[in-house]
Order: structure tokens, then sequence, then C-alpha cells
């Protein structure tokens, strides 16, 4: 469809970033080569151009990280949580001023548009800290008993759809409650966890109490299985969770994990279609469906389908996908050549098991790992594309008659983590949000993030909560 | 096998004593096991005590569709009604305090007034939790003040079918203090009693079936922990593992929770517990899923409206 109104180019500049050619791990406070020497590169997902190269951690790193968190635990913890809180304050405040510059790095590692790092990534990350900041000097009054203690050493290791954001819903209340970190970033996006490391430095953070080993699965398994971490906190792919759940058993290791979803996002015949519309492309265009929580199944009442269908569609076509830097960029990269292949597969699987494919005329870059915002109708239950976690901007479309009907439908998946409500009517969001096994709820909105809310899934999507009150207790010896 | 089973009463030597066939309280019904097979129960003296069921694999296996069954109705009843069955579970015991005391004493070698403290206990604990049933949201939910015009709200709620190895030494306290916190919260639970001392769990069975529970929301195992645990823990369609009576054994602790892993169940590992020290809520909120359920609000104030 040719468009009315034609955009200029409006890119953000790089000028505000100055990526090093290479960089070490962080350990104790030190940047330093790993102990073989291994090192990795990391490339730009919307160009393919090299941004720097990593060392890459491994298992005599792993060692020498856990030992630092050690030692460094034993005054870290002993620190009033008052003192604990102005340094988790300043490193909030020291994201803030250089939000515009760690959004313009998210955006060139991982290739999301700059429009979200800079407006939901960034302010998200900042608010992790400040309010965490606040819980480490109340933690006699969270509800865990008097005095709860910190576990100690915790290994956590994050995924590369939100890197920064992720990072920030481990370390700050690891560290609000008087913990220890060795974090392992994903081996497609280290960067921005490399220049947090730096911003732990300009906070005068002690030593060794945040240690940064950027590598692949095997770093993230060695550091699962060390003896001397107390505390595993993980997200990430289902498939990795169940191994590292196996790896822990019978030890003593407290463990949380968030993994992988399939939220249905249900549109009731009553709901307001254009706020609808606008949050299914919320709820799967967001971050290139690249979110654990998307509401990748839409369950839609029979007599309003083709209604829906058509302003979806319509909607779709105006969906701009491009530079991730450009700020009027809605839809960015896939995040690497891996992902890329893995979504290509299951769209072609999705359309070999008869599923009707749909995407709006969309031009994709010559370099760069780019998929076009697609559409599913005619999808059953059976399908893949229905019961599979895609993670990417691929959207089934399923229909239903009653309540009861689209409250089965939804839950009908190994999966419960997010799921979606749009209807005018209070007492039947009531009603289905009360039905519906997943761990956030969002009626007539979706994918909407607070530090102060729990974060979670029910099923196969992992345990534990992040973020609120009960995001502390994955911390505390309670 | 002693010379004189213990059931005789001796100050009735004219009467004989009637047995009891000790049976499965499963659905809300008491079947024999499936597989037909029975195993000795002794007391503390090696005196023989019953014929208790030694449950098989189908056994457990028919039990997760009676809990699954019962699910939804169990979750779906108020907090108060479940507090009413909870305080009458404990009502009917009271009732049945001697048989409580006396199966105790024998399956545990103590003495009748040790045996009684014990039961006392076991009452008061059941009173305990179902003052809990409507209070626990209160404490573990709440509000959340959210940056932005959204009101959400994080509500706990039962994470479903849970497995309960019951404790292999405290045959009825410890029993009672692992099932009732798991269904006060609206999950339901298939129990495996103390391998040593079953008799307990399958009389109070019997309570249960006469307490307004509803059928399928506890049922009760009797047989070797280690067999009737290994296809629960591997079962799809229960969601959490209690270890407690796997707690002598770490070798099975660990096989069962990686079993457990498969689909992620949520898993309570063995740990050291007094049972007659206050339970606190942990093993409430072990069993229960955090979902928070977000709205957007009309921002009133911004149009510039005045109270």
């Amino acid at each position: 469809m040719a468009s009315v109104f034609e955009y200029a180019p409006a890119p953000e500049s790089r000028s505000v970033v100055d990526i090093a050619p290479s960089y070490g791990l962080f350990i104790d406070g030190e940047f330093v080569e790993a102990a073989d020497g291994r090192v990795f590169k990391t490339v730009s997902p919307s160009s393919e151009e090299v941004l720097s190269e990593i060392a890459q951690a491994g298992e005599a790193d792993v060692d020498r990280a856990v030992k630092a968190a050690r030692r460094a635990f034993q005054k870290w913890s002993a620190l009033p949580g008052s003192e604990r809180a102005k340094y988790l304050f300043r490193i909030a405040r020291i994201i803030q001023e250089r939000s515009r510059e760690l959004a313009v790095l998210e955006t060139l590692d991982n290739g999301k548009p700059i429009k979200e790092t800079r407006d939901a990534d960034l302010p998200l990350v900042a608010a992790h800290f400040f309010y965490y900041a606040g819980w480490a000097d109340k933690l006699d009054h969270a509800g865990f008993g008097a005095n709860p203690r910190p576990l100690g050493v915790a290994g956590q290791v994050i995924p590369w759809n939100f890197p920064l954001l992720m990072l920030a819903w481990k370390i700050a209340p690891a560290l609000a409650t008087g913990n220890t970190v060795v974090l392992k970033p994903a081996e497609t996006t280290p960067l921005s966890a490399l220049f947090f490391a730096d911003i732990c430095r300009q906070a005068g953070l002690p030593k060794g109490v945040v240690n940064i080993l950027p590598g692949y699965g095997d770093t993230g398994a060695a550091l699962v299985e060390h003896p001397d971490v107390n505390k595993v906190a993980f997200t990430g792919s289902t498939a990795v969770g169940k191994a590292i759940a196996r790896q822990v058993a019978g030890s003593h290791k407290k463990v949380t994990l968030e993994l992988g979803g399939k939220g249905a996002n249900i549109v009731f015949d009553d709901a307001p279609i254009d706020q609808a519309v606008e949050g299914i492309v919320q709820g799967i265009f967001f971050n290139q469906g690249q979110v654990c929580c998307a509401g990748s199944r839409l369950l839609v009442q029979e007599s309003i389908h083709d209604e829906l269908l058509d302003s979806l569609k319509r909607r779709l076509s105006t969906l701009r996908l491009g530079d991730p830097l450009d700020k009027n960029t809605d839809i960015g990269a896939i995040n690497s050549q891996e992902q890329l292949s893995r979504i290509t597969s299951l769209v072609e699987q999705g359309e070999a098991e008869g599923a009707e494919r749909w995407s709006p005329e969309c031009e994709l870059p010559s370099a760069g790992y780019w998929f076009a915002p697609t559409l599913f109708t005619n999808v059953t239950q059976a399908h893949t594309v229905a019961r599979d976690e895609i993670f990417g901007p691929v959207l089934s479309v399923l229909t239903f008659r009653t309540p009861d009907e689209a409250v089965a439908k939804a839950n009908n998946s190994a999966y419960g983590l997010s799921a979606g409500i749009w209807t005018e009517k209070g007492s039947r969001i009531l009603a289905v949000a009360n039905k519906l096994r997943a761990g956030v709820i969002w009626s007539n909105t979706f994918n909407k993030f607070d530090p102060t809310s729990p974060f979670g899934g029910y099923k196969e999507s992992g345990f534990g909560r992040e973020g609120g009150r009960h995001g502390l207790e994955a911390y505390l010896d309670v | 096998m002693s010379e004189k089973p213990k059931n005789t009463e001796k100050s009735e030597q004219q009467r004989l004593g009637v047995f009891k066939t000790y049976k499965l309280y499963v659905g809300g019904k008491f079947p024999r096991s499936e597989s037909g097979r029975v195993y000795e129960v002794t007391d503390s003296k090696n005196n023989w005590l019953a014929n208790a069921p030694l449950s098989s694999r189908k056994d457990a296996r028919d039990a997760v569709v009676a809990a699954r069954k019962a699910f939804g109705g169990w979750s779906g009843a108020t907090a108060y009604n479940r507090g009413q069955i909870l305080y009458r579970i404990a009502e009917m015991l009271e009732g049945r305090r001697d048989q409580f005391v006396r199966e105790v004493a024998d399956a545990e070698g103590l003495s009748k007034a040790k045996a009684a403290t014990v039961v006392d206990a076991a009452i008061d604990r059941w009173v305990w939790y179902a003052g809990w049933t409507d209070k626990i949201a209160q404490v573990v939910g709440g509000a959340n003040p959210v940056a932005g015009p959204y009101f959400n709200l994080s509500s706990p709620e039962p994470t479903g079918v849970v497995t309960v190895l019951a404790p292999q030494e405290s045959s009825f306290l410890g029993l009672v203090s692992v099932i009732a916190p798991v269904i006060a919260t609206g999950n339901t639970v298939i129990v495996i009693a103390s391998e040593k001392s079953p008799l307990p769990a399958l009389s109070l069975g019997e309570v249960l079936a006469t307490s307004d529970l509803p059928g399928g929301v506890v049922n009760i195992l009797s047989g070797r922990t280690a067999e009737i645990a290994a296809p629960l823990a591997a079962h799809q369609d229960v969601n959490a593992i209690d270890l407690a009576g796997a707690g002598t054994d770490d070798g099975l602790a660990k096989e069962l929770e990686i079993a457990a892993a498969d689909n992620l169940k949520r898993v309570l590992r063995p740990q050291p517990v007094d049972y007659s020290a206050a339970p606190g809520i942990d093993r409430l909120t072990a069993f229960l899923e955090t979902k928070t359920v977000w709205h957007p609000t009309g921002s009133l104030g911004a149009s510039g409206s005045a109270y």
C-alpha cells in the first residue's frame, strides 16, 4: 500500500556511544582477559557490522568470579541496608544520566528500535534500581520476618531480548538484599552489561559485588553448576530452564526460572476495536515479538473476526520496518541469524500444516536479520504455530464463541506466563482473569511492566516472581 | 508377626474384637489397591497391627485424575467455605480423638499421654489453617503502585495438583502439617502416607470423608514411598511436589527432583522440621502462584477536575 505521507529518515546519532574494539570480563572490579584467551565477536543484527570483540568466560573464569563474589559477600552483606541503598540509588541515577548512550548501545547490539530502548527499556532499567534501592533498608518490613538474610553468591543468566532490563531485574533485588552477583549476559548482546560494569565503577560499588562474564551456554552451565553459588536465577528458554532444574536437583541452591510463553490475547465482541488492535500490535510486535510474555495467540470472538482482522491488517500495513536507530522505526531487526532461522522454519511449518500466512507489503533491508510482521489465520489449537513459542513477529489467530471456550483455549498450553483480555464489561474481565492460568493478565492493555509489579509464570513458564515485594523472596533465606 | 494380635482387647475376654480393613482414600471413595497387594504394618515393638494397601503406580495415576477433577471446584470455592470445611475436619477429629490417640501411640511407640499431645496438636493445626484460608491473600497479595495510569493487583492462587510425601517419622502431626496448608490455599493433593506407619493417615481418610470435604481434594495412598513417588514426580498433570517424606533418603529426593523438572513442577525440598513448633506460613506460600492483573485507569486529575 502506497503511503500518503512519506517519512524522511530520522536517525538517532551514534556518536553518543563509544564502543571499544575489545572488552574483557569484569571480575573483582577489573576488566580482565579470559583465562584461556578465548574471544568472540558481537555484531549489530541490523547491519551485521562487527561491533566489538569480547572475552569469552570459561570454567576457570567462572571460578575466579565466584571467588571474588564470595569474598565481596562478607562485607557487602554486612553493610547497613541504608548504605547498600545509597549505592543502588547512585546506580539508578547514573543510568538515568547515561540513558541516551545506553539506549543507542542497546539498539546497536540488539537490533531493537531506538523508540523502544529509549522509551521502554532504559526508563524501566533505572526504575528497577530505584525501586529496589528503597527496599535495601526496609527488609525487616517486607513480610518475610525480622532480619531476613541474603543467600550469598547469586549466579544469574540472562537472555538477549532485553539485555539491560533483564540485568536490572536480576541485579537490583540481589544487591538490595545483600547478595553478590556473577552475571552472564547472552552471547549476542554482551555490550550493555559491560557498560553496566563501568557504571558500577562510577558508582564506587565495592569490588567483586558485581561480576560480568560474557559467554555462551557452556559458561552459563558452569556458573549454574558451581558449588559455591547459592542462588541461580535464569531467564530464557523453557528447554534450558528444565536443564537447569535438573542441574540444581538435590542441591541447596535456591532457583528461580523465567521461561517461555505462548500468551493468549482474548478479544470479546464488545471490545473497543481500535484500542484492541493497538493492544494486539503492542502484544506481538513489541521488540519484534521476541518477548516471553508476547500475546502470540490471538483469540477473537467469532462474530467480530472479520472486522477485527480487517482493522488489524490495515494497521500492520502502516508499521515501519527498518533501521532500528531511526526514531520512526516500529520494527527492528531479529537478534541473530540463529533466531531468524528458527522463526523462518516455524513459519514454514505453519504454512505446511495448512494455516494461512499473511504479511503486509514490506521491503526488507539487504543486510542484517529481518522478518516481516506476519499473521496466521485458519489456525487450530493443534497447529505448531498455536502451540510452540516462536519468539518472533508472528501472530496466530484463533476464534471462540463463548467466554468458557475462550478460557479453555487460552489455558490449553504448557505455558502460563501472560494473557490479555479485551472487553468493556468489567465483570467479564474479572471472571475471565480469575480463570486464566497465567502469571500476568493485562486487561484492555498489553505488555506493560513496572518494577513494583510481580512478573512470572505458571506451569512450564517457570517459577518465582520478579519485581515488587515478591521479587525479594528469591534472594532471601526465607 | 507377633503371636497375639494387639487389637484384641484384653478386658473383653469373652468377645472377639472386630479388625478394620484399612483402605486407600481416592476421589472420596475407599478403594483397595488396584494391585491387590497389602503389606504388614507393625507397631514400634514389631507387633502386627494390620495389613495396609500396598499402592501401585496405577493407584497413583487414579489419584491424580481424582485430584485434577476436584481442583476446579475446590480452588473455585470461596475462601470462607474452605475455612469452614477445614474447621469441620477439626470438629470430626475431636470426636474421634481417642481412636487417633490409640493409633498414634501404636504407630510411634508413644505413651498414651504423649500421643494425646500429638493428636491435640494435629487438631489444633487444622484450626490454625482453617483461619488462614481467607487471610493469606491479604497477607501475600496486594495492590502495586504502578508508575502510570494503570491499576494492578497481585493475588495468590493455588498452583494445582500437589503430590506430598508425608513425613516418615511423624505419622499424624507431620501428616496433618503437610496436608492442611496445601488444601487451605485451594490446591488438591495426593498424599503418600508414612511407609512404616500409614494407619493414622488411612484413618484420617475416614475423617475427611465425613467433613464436607469434596471427594478428590485429598487422596491418601499407602505403600512404598519410593515406588509410588516416582510416577507422581514424573506425572505431567501434577504441578508441585513436597519431598518432606524423602528427607532421610537424599538419593531419592534428588532423583524425584530431577523427574519433577520435566514439567517444571514446584518442588519443596526436604528440610528438618519440628512439627510440634509453630508452623508459620512457609508451607502455605510454597504452593501458591502470584497472578498480577492490570487494567488502565482513566486519569481524572489530569483533566483538571477538582475534588
